[in-house]
């Protein structure tokens, strides 16, 4: 990066750390930030649209559908999500092959389990062994996106179930009162006033989905933990920057990017609810109402 | 190898009693089952000791941090920070590199007449390093629900207390401390079962398996790499995992029973089963 880092070790200390931290490495250590902040960006609106979906079903007057929300989003109660973190990886990964199997290879006639193998026909291999490295690693950040996606829409689904029936009953009476439908009724009132009922549950989920991003390591992601792990090994002297084991400095500052990031958005997301709760029939939108007058 | 053979061979497994080589080639249910069985050993041994033991440290902490003087709330305030804004998997991470860093010595100590020798290097192993993170962690967490029952105990009954001439320890033990506890009670049995969750991630994290003595979901993940056949050894866990929230459930909605036995029956507050997924 720097001019003067052609020979590190007849550096000093200032000018070394300088040349270490901006090093190969250290560039792919910081680009993997990134991949938290994309799986953020896609897993957390993709899990409020599994969980409105959910929510949506559990009230649904079907019954079956009914069934399928309720038992979604029960899942997450009893089992840690890790186990479905692992579950879904693999899940998704054979249903995938197995469904191209079925479609590209119709006249394949050997069984697909064999034992303690999972074969499929060549053509039907996700993704195809010839494809580039970046496709891999993107087709299993997908993969990995999806999974949080169902575990965290299972969490959401059950705090916007708790905050459509939190809306004041009377507001659906009234709705049906002015000759709405259900649907309408449902659109126009309930889903605009759920909000600041969901609001408390939906931060704390957030919350935890940033502190569920270091388990992308578990699932063979090349994230922060596994560079922080990869880097801060100790290397010995015929590597151009030398040390010790580093690890426990990078782990502390894993841990104190961790700490900013939570503690940021929960500056934030109180703003949040303090907007949303104006003009609301709710407790702090009555103090709200006071305070102005 | 028929089930009961499987259950005798590995039943305790995880704690290094019996069979030694875990199943080769084509894994039975039973097996899998039976092995995932005594990974719950480690899970167990984990929630109730850190548990039991964090709970103690945890009101300590709410306590400093609701009182009045700063040297004494600061403190507690960052821990609880600390271990309430990182993640555990991350925590896990650095107490274990921190764990290997401590020089290796042994000490002698007596317990109970018994002469012990503890070694330092005890601590990068998961019984006890996963442990003190755990307790550490799990306290904060508990102490931050405590402590925000404190802050809600009705004024009316402190000031019963006052007006009763209730003191110092004495209002603590006989008005304070029971009332947290009531109104804490429901979160805190949510965090219960989100600490056993958290156990499933000891053996993921960077504590190494001794002899492959691992936990429930150790087997598991094991089980999946060898057969590729996820559907077996994770609904196994799942299921394990489910009936001893189900228990965990049941002995802390007997502890709320009776900590609300004194409310007129419709003031009691119920242990709702379905624990809100507040953490």
């Amino acid at each position: 990066m720097f001019t003067f880092c052609e020979d590190p070790s007849t550096l000093s200390s200032l000018p070394w750390f300088a040349c270490y931290l901006t090093n190969g490495v250290h560039m792919l250590f910081y680009q993997s930030f990134l991949t938290v902040f994309a799986l953020l960006a896609v897993a957390a609106p993709l899990s409020l649209a599994f969980g409105f979906l959910a929510a949506t079903a559990s009230r649904s007057p079907i019954a079956p559908a009914r069934w399928l929300g309720k038992g979604y989003t029960s899942m997450v109660r009893g089992i840690p999500d890790i186990v479905f973190f692992l579950f879904f990886v693999l899940v998704l990964d054979q249903g995938i092959e197995y469904i191209r199997h079925v479609i590209n290879c119709p006249d394949w006639d050997e069984p697909i389990r064999q034992g303690a193998n999972f074969l499929v026909c060549d053509a039907a291999r996700t993704p195809q062994g010839n494809a580039a490295q970046w496709v891999h690693e993107t087709y299993n950040f997908g993969l990995a996106v999806f999974t949080y996606a169902i575990v965290f829409g299972a969490f959401c689904g059950n705090v916007l179930f708790g905050a459509m029936n939190a809306v004041p009953r009377p507001q659906l009476e009234t709705a049906a009162a002015y000759g709405m439908t259900r649907r309408q009724a449902f659109w126009r009132v309930l889903v605009p006033q759920m909000w600041i009922y969901a609001l408390p549950g939906l931060s704390n989920i957030w919350v935890i989905l940033i502190k569920a991003t270091p388990l992308l390591f578990l699932l063979g992601i090349e994230d922060i933990v596994y560079w922080a792990r990869e880097i801060g090994g100790s290397r010995n002297s015929r590597f151009a920057y030398p040390h010790p084991d580093w690890r426990f400095w990078y782990f502390l500052g894993l841990l104190i990017f961790y700490l900013c990031f939570t503690r940021v958005s929960e500056v934030v997301l109180a703003r949040v609810t303090k907007r949303l709760s104006r003009g609301q029939a709710t407790a702090g939108g009555e103090a709200m109402r006071k305070a102005a007058a | 190898m028929t089930c009961a053979e499987a259950f005798q061979a590995y039943a305790l497994r995880a704690i290094g009693i019996g069979e030694r080589a875990l199943p080769q080639g084509e894994i039975t249910v039973c097996e899998q089952a039976v092995l995932i069985g005594s990974g719950m050993i480690w899970n167990v041994y984990f929630l109730v000791l850190a548990l039991s033991l964090g709970f103690f440290f945890a009101v300590g902490l709410a306590l400093a941090k609701a009182s009045d003087t700063r040297l004494i709330r600061k403190p507690a305030e960052w821990f609880i920070f600390l271990f309430r804004g990182s993640p555990l998997f991350i925590q896990f991470f650095m107490a274990y590199e921190a764990f290997v860093m401590i020089p290796r010595l042994g000490f002698e100590f007596e317990l109970f007449g018994i002469a012990i020798e503890a070694e330092t290097r005890w601590f990068a192993r998961a019984w006890l390093g996963a442990l003190i993170v755990l307790f550490f962690n799990t306290s904060a967490y508990a102490a931050e629900i405590f402590y925000g029952a404190l802050r809600s105990i009705p004024k009316g009954d402190l000031e019963a207390a006052d007006a009763y001439g209730l003191t110092g320890w004495k209002k603590f033990k006989r008005i304070t401390f029971p009332t947290t506890m009531r109104l804490a009670w429901p979160a805190y049995t949510n965090e219960a079962i989100f600490m056993f969750h958290a156990t499933a991630l000891v053996f993921f994290s960077s504590f190494p398996t001794f002899q492959q003595r691992g936990d429930a979901l150790y087997y598991a993940s094991y089980f999946a790499d060898r057969t590729f056949n996820p559907f077996i050894p994770y609904p196994i866990v799942a299921a394990y995992f489910v009936v001893l929230t189900l228990v965990i459930i049941t002995i802390f909605g007997a502890i709320n029973r009776r900590l609300n036995r004194h409310l007129p029956q419709d003031q009691r507050r119920r242990l709702r089963l379905r624990p809100t997924l507040l953490r």
